[in-house]
Parts: structure tokens; sequence; C-alpha cells
């Protein structure tokens, strides 16, 4: 028989008020195996877990039940100061008087007795609770970060600079993002390479950054401590080690007319290519569906002029499969397909852009070397209109219901570099709000309007028309009640961005979870916004929401000292409140391995010896470090074999007769 | 008849379906609207009004006669508001008084125009009359 002690917690008048916690405190004396019971104003105080200490000395108690909020705010806090007392910390249960009594009745009678019945059923449950012990597990002491842009690179840059290895896998094939897109950043106008070609070489030359690029992650498996990834490395069809990136096989490629994705398909590429001119690895890539020689058999010219003889044609994708203790998602975003938002005219007129497009055409090493021309007919433009909010804070359906954060600021950023290439051309901004909340960024935007004379309109564009030539731009000014028309030689869109599109599939492989709108859900909002709810993966930068690159960089250090501070450890205690199988009840149906949502469980050949026969048999096999106790698994099993530590059949049985005595 | 402004508030909600609140005083309504010179209440004024509750006045503004019902701010409105929905509720409220068709039957050959489609015509005396 367990010697058990009760502590019923007061929560100062949060359960008190509504509950008479001595009375609870009374009628469970008399309850079996009880032989110390008490209230105490608030249990998780220094003072409420030395009465549990004391207690369990004083009365060598081998179990406790606390009487209190919810276990999800404080189990642990008993679960420690039972195992600070010498008491196995599993032999500690919860009955949440507060959330699931005090909080939500308003009859105190009442509410006492519902009170004595969680307390019963919990000492019920602790009757048969199990001295549980952790079990252990390694970690690899190397982390993963999926992207590589800003927020992959600093974060990796961060965890490399604290001694351990990283390897960064990156899609596209050189490392950047989109801030290598960029011309100027906001608030400080510096030119976004400038600032990040220097950490682009520094993650190439660090002795603990490992770089794929070209590669995709292609499967996950295993836990926390120890993912093994399998990572393709697509086929450039050059060899890296070879080429000295001189360059000339694309210049000499007759293949020119695929679209540049880096210049936002403004310009055109060849089809043997390097991104732009810092990339890293400063290695081309052969697109096979733009190569003349792969699509026909004919040409092959790169390969003749190339002196170091490095072109492959035979080269294939290669499968790399590594050991991580811990994944960091950094995948980043895209500006949204625009064909719900015919109004503004942007299929039909080239001079109507995207904000990622514009950079392209002010930036030095874009399409137009940087002088900023109408992409129609290269003329200057005079007249250039700005949009706010295209496919933001929108709920009907065509757009995204989110603010996108970084237009309103962009877009103050873009009107003040139009008005120091061209003082004389007119700027007109139309926008809802004007969001400019961090650091210098109001004064940033201030700016705009009182030194560079751009034209803030409160109101939105209803349509951008074309006509001879020129973009015939019809919105309305609230402030002045008026509907006004603007003969305007270039209209900007501030689109909204949405997750790159590798997303979801990464999050199905991670079993990371993602909002509606795919961005990766952090474990909390406020108080852990860098990891995912899934041990180990942690989240880095737009892809767990849309921010700048100030709030990026700072998220990608927070999300590499979450991945150190588990690198660092030796060992990880796991959860040992798990699944596990009776191979003499197994009777190898599979239906528990098919409901298990981690993929936690699998089969094994079992030598299994029964009324004095040896017979093999295919059993269940519960893998415990994968299992998060979610008892899926345990009550799908026809024959009873499953069972879940902790809160076994028995257990449960218990609670409810304890509940209908 | 002095039906209180909350009252007729409630029924241009009823009728329109449409919660006023999700309006984020954008504007794009009125940007788009090809009448908007036509008339004396825009039609990101009659949205707030009708928020506001300041129906009466909405039903003495020449808005629910020159609203063409092209929809369009409903197309692009991007909260789903709806402002056509509203000028038709408040239109309703005016018409359904006894005796108040804005146009009858006996009005159509006066103002009829060759270049006048005969949609127009049937669709007018929809909008502006209960027959």
């Amino acid at each position: 028989m367990q010697k058990v002690g009760v502590f019923v917690c007061w929560c100062g008048s949060n359960i008190a008020a509504t509950v008479d916690v001595a009375a609870v405190a009374e009628a469970v004396r008399s309850e079996p195996g009880v032989v110390y019971s008490i209230d105490y104003q608030y249990m998780c105080s220094e003072g409420g877990q030395s009465a549990i200490k004391n207690a369990i000395q004083e009365h060598g108690l081998t179990g406790v039940v606390v009487c209190s909020c919810s276990p999800r705010m404080h189990e642990n806090t008993f679960r420690k100061a039972a195992a600070a007392a010498g008491l196995n910390p599993y032999m500690v249960e919860i009955a949440n008087i507060r959330e699931q009594c005090s909080w939500i009745h308003k009859d105190m009678e009442e509410a006492t007795q519902k009170a004595i019945i969680l307390a019963r059923t919990a000492i019920a449950k602790l009757h048969l609770n199990s001295p549980l012990v952790a079990g252990e597990s390694e970690v690899v002491k190397r982390a993963l970060v999926i992207g590589g842009g800003i927020a992959g690179i600093q974060t990796a840059q961060d965890i490399a600079d604290c001694g351990f290895e990283v390897d960064i896998v990156e899609r596209s094939p050189t490392i950047g993002g989109k801030m290598a897109q960029l011309d100027k950043t906001f608030p400080t106008l510096d030119c976004a390479a400038c600032i990040l070609t220097p950490k682009m070489v520094d993650a190439a030359a660090h002795e603990h950054i490992g770089l794929y690029t070209y590669s995709e992650v292609e499967e996950v498996s295993g836990f926390v401590g120890n993912f093994a990834v399998k990572i393709r490395q697509k086929a450039r069809s050059v060899r890296g080690e070879l080429c000295s990136g001189c360059g000339v096989c694309s210049g000499k490629c007759p293949s020119k007319k695929t679209p540049s994705e880096f210049d936002q398909g403004l310009s055109n590429r060849s089809a043997i290519y390097i991104p732009f001119a810092q990339a890293i690895p400063n290695v081309p890539v052969i697109d096979r569906d733009a190569c003349i020689k792969f699509k026909t058999g004919k040409c092959g010219l790169c390969a003749k002029v190339c002196s170091a003889g490095a072109i492959d044609y035979e080269q294939q994708d290669e499968i790399v499969e590594r050991r991580y203790g811990a994944i960091v998602v950094a995948t980043g975003f895209k500006p949204i397909a625009l064909e719900r938002y015919g109004e503004y005219g942007y299929a039909h007129s080239p001079d109507v852009v995207t904000s990622l497009e514009f950079e392209r055409l002010c930036n030095a090493a874009g399409p137009t070397k940087g002088k900023l021309l109408r992409p129609s007919d290269h003329k200057k433009p005079k007249t250039i209109v700005f949009i706010q909010c295209v496919g933001s804070r929108s709920d009907d359906g065509c757009g995204k219901t989110y603010c996108s954060k970084i237009c309103c600021m962009y877009t103050a950023k873009h009107a003040m570099l139009v008005k120091e290439k061209y003082p004389d051309t007119e700027v007109y901004v139309f926008y809802i709000d004007v969001r400019t909340p961090g650091k210098n960024f109001d004064e940033f935007q201030r700016r705009a309007v009182e030194q560079y004379d751009v034209h803030y309109i409160k109101g939105m564009v209803g349509k951008v028309a074309e006509q001879n030539g020129h973009l015939r731009v019809q919105a309305s000014d609230l402030l002045a009640d008026r509907q006004i028309v603007i003969d305007a030689d270039m209209v900007v869109l501030a689109t909204a961005i949405e997750p790159d599109p590798t997303a979801r599939s990464l999050g199905t492989m991670l079993t990371a979870s993602m909002d509606q709108n795919d961005f990766f859900t952090e474990a909390h909002p406020k108080l852990r916004p860098v990891e995912s709810p899934t041990a180990g993966v942690f989240l880095s930068g737009v892809c767990q929401g849309p921010k700048d690159i100030p709030e990026t960089v700072a998220q990608a250090g927070a999300a590499a000292a979450k991945a150190v501070a588990l690198l660092c450890k030796s060992k990880l205690l796991g959860n040992p409140c798990v699944a596990g199988s009776d191979s003499m009840l197994c009777n190898g149906c599979s239906y528990c391995e098919s409901v298990c949502p981690y993929g936690a469980i699998d089969y094994v050949y079992k030598d299994i010896i029964e009324h004095g026969k040896k017979e093999l048999r295919r059993v269940a096999r519960v893998n415990d470090a994968v299992c998060q106790g979610c008892g899926a698994c345990t009550v799908t099993c026809p024959s009873g074999a499953m069972d879940l530590k902790g809160f076994t059949t028995v257990q449960i049985m218990a609670e409810v007769d304890a509940i209908c005595r | 008849m002095h039906t209180s402004e909350a009252q007729l508030a409630r029924t241009i909600r009823r009728i329109s379906g449409v919660d006023t609140k999700k309006c984020m005083k954008c504007g794009k309504c009125s940007g788009t609207c090809p009448s908007f010179a036509e008339m004396d209440t825009h039609p990101h004024r009659f949205v707030s009004m009708v928020e506001d509750g300041d129906i009466h006045a909405l039903m003495q503004s020449n808005t629910l006669w020159k609203c063409l019902s092209c929809f369009a701010c409903v197309e692009r409105c991007p909260r789903g508001v709806e402002p056509a929905r509203l000028v038709e509720a408040v239109r309703l409220l005016v018409i359904r008084g006894k005796g108040a068709n804005h146009m009858t039957a006996n009005d159509i050959p006066a103002l009829l125009d060759e270049a006048l489609p005969q949609q127009a015509i049937a669709s007018a005396l929809r909008k502006y009359s209960k027959a």
C-alpha cells in the first residue's frame, strides 16, 4: 500500500474563492493510503515546494498528489521537488482543480464536490503509478540549416562560432537568398550585396560550415538529437572542384532565352549560368531544360571552351546521408502571384511591376544596369505611382489576410531612391496605413514626405489602365474625399509575400506544424518564437512569419542559441511516458504502426516461448525516443498488447471508477 | 415615419447581410467607382455612414440612384464589405415606402434615348421601383 501525501492549493483566490480547499483536504484524508493531507496558499512557491519535500521525508511518502492548476503549468515544478527529496518524480500526480474546476464553476458547493472527486481520482491513479525512469539518447553534434538566405547564413554562422559543425542546404545554385536581389536596405540604405556578400564569404570559408548548394532535403527520419537526413545534391553538370569561375562558358552559350530568376524575369540568362556575380559557390549550373545539348544532343560549346575541363554532361544527382542533432528551418519567402489582381494591369503592361522587380530595376547589377528606365520603352519615368497592400490584409479570398510587414518601409525606400535618381520625377504612394514600428523607421518614412517631396495619399487605387503608352491610374483620396486620376509612367505594386513553396513538403518531412498560410508555427508565440513544437526543430526568418532584415538577423541568432543549447548536451533525457507492447499478447497486426503519427513503431521478429513451445513471431516494437505518448496505438491495439506507461489501461479505468463512485 | 436610426441600421444590416465593421477604410471602393463624380455620398463614406447608423441622411442621398450596380466595388473590396449591397439596401428601404417609387413605367418614354440598351430599361425598373 502506498503512503500518499495530498497537497491542496489555494492558488491565492483562483481556486480558494470557488473551492473550499480545507474541505477537500479533509475529505481525502480518509482515502485508502492517504497519510498526510493539507491545504496551502501557493504550492508552486518555495514554501509550497518545501512542504512537499518535508512531508516526503517526515512521513516516508511513496507518492504525492497535488490539487492545483493545470499540469501544463507546474507538473515539472512538483516533479523536481519530489526528486529533490529522493522520491521518483513519476510518483507525482496532479489533479487540476483550477482550469477544470474553480475557473469554470460558480457555485462553491458544486465546485468543492467536483474538486473532491478530482482529488480522489488522482489518488486512485497514483496507487497504480510505477517509478518510471527516463531513457537517455545521444546528441549528434551537428546542425542542419535548411535555406541559405540571410536567416540561414546568420544562424549557421552563430552555431559554427560556438564550435559546432553546421551544414547549409540551399535549393538554388548559390546562397544569398532574396537579400542578394535587393538594391538598398532600410532604414540605413546600405547596399544589400555589400553587407551580405562578406557574410556569404564567411559562411563559405568557416571551418565548421559545410555548403550544399543546388541541393534539397529529400527525407528526414529520426528524432531530436539524432535526425537522419537524405540530401539530394542536384547535378550541376559542372565539376565544382575543377571550375575556376571564369565565366567563359556562359558567355559562349548559344541558349540565351531563359528568363533570369535572379532578375525576376526582367532579363534573360544562358542555359549554363551563375545566378549573379558574387554567387557562392562561384560554379555555374546547366539548366538542362534550356540546354541545347540536353534537349537535342547538339552543341557542347561550353565543354569545348572550358579551359579547366570542368563540364560534365554525365553528372548525376547524388544522395548524401548525414546525421544531425538539430535542424533549423530557414526557407524564406516569395512574392505572391498576381493573377487575382487584374485591376492593376500587371499582366498587360510591362511598366506595372512588383516591388521585387523594381529592386532589380534600381540595382546596378540589374537588367538596366541601375538606370531606372521604363521596361516598355527604356525612357525615363516622369511619374511613378506606388500602390501599397497589394494582396495583403485581404480576407476576400484573393490575397493574404496578414500584413506583409516590410512593404510600408520598402515603398518609402523606393520612393526616396527614385527621388535621388530623378529629383524632378513625381512620386505618389497610395496607402491604407503607414506601418513603421522599428527603430528609426518612422523618421525614415517622414524623410520621404518632408525632405523628398513624395506625395503620400491615403486612399487606394481602383484600377490601372494602359492608355497611349501611359498608365491611367484611377484612385481615391480619402482625406479630400476625391477621386483622382494620375497619368503615370510606371506603377509599382507592393506585393504580399508568402512562404517559399517548398515549405509545406518540408513541414511534412519534419512533422513540424504550419498554419493555414504555410508559415511554420512556433511553440509559443510570445515565449518560444524560434522553436517548433517538434523537438529539435528550430525556426529562423520569414518561414515563421513576415519580417524585415533586422528582425530576421535577431531571430536567426535566437534560433542558433536554442540549437546550441541542444547540441551542448551530452545526452538527452527522454519522456518515460511512452508506449510499450507486450510481446506475449501482440498478434503482429500492424494497426499500431499505421496509426502512429510519429513513425515510432516498427515490427521485428522475436522468439517467443509460450506453453513450452518456441515460436518466431512478428511483434511490435516502440522506439522510446520517438514516441510522444499520444496513446493512439494503445486504443487501436485489438489484443490489448499495447499500453502506455504512466497512463496504463488499468490506471485509466481506476480513474473512471473513482469518478463513478 | 419616425423609425429610430438604430432600427433602420438594423434593417439595413438584415437586408444587405453586410458586416460594416470589416471595412478597413482603404478607399478602394471609391477608387474604382465609375460613378464617383456623380455621387454626393461616395462609396467609402456610404459604408462609414451605415456603420455610424446615419441612415436617414443616406436615404436622402443621390448615391442611391447614381449607383450603377456594376459591383466593381464588391469585386475589389479586399475585406468583402460589399458597398453596392449597402446602397441597394438603403434604396430598398426608400422604395418600400408607400408611393415611394423613384421611377414608374410612365416615366420611361420621356427618358428614352436611341443609345440606351433595352437591358438598361429593364434593370432601371427593377432597381427604382417596387414593381
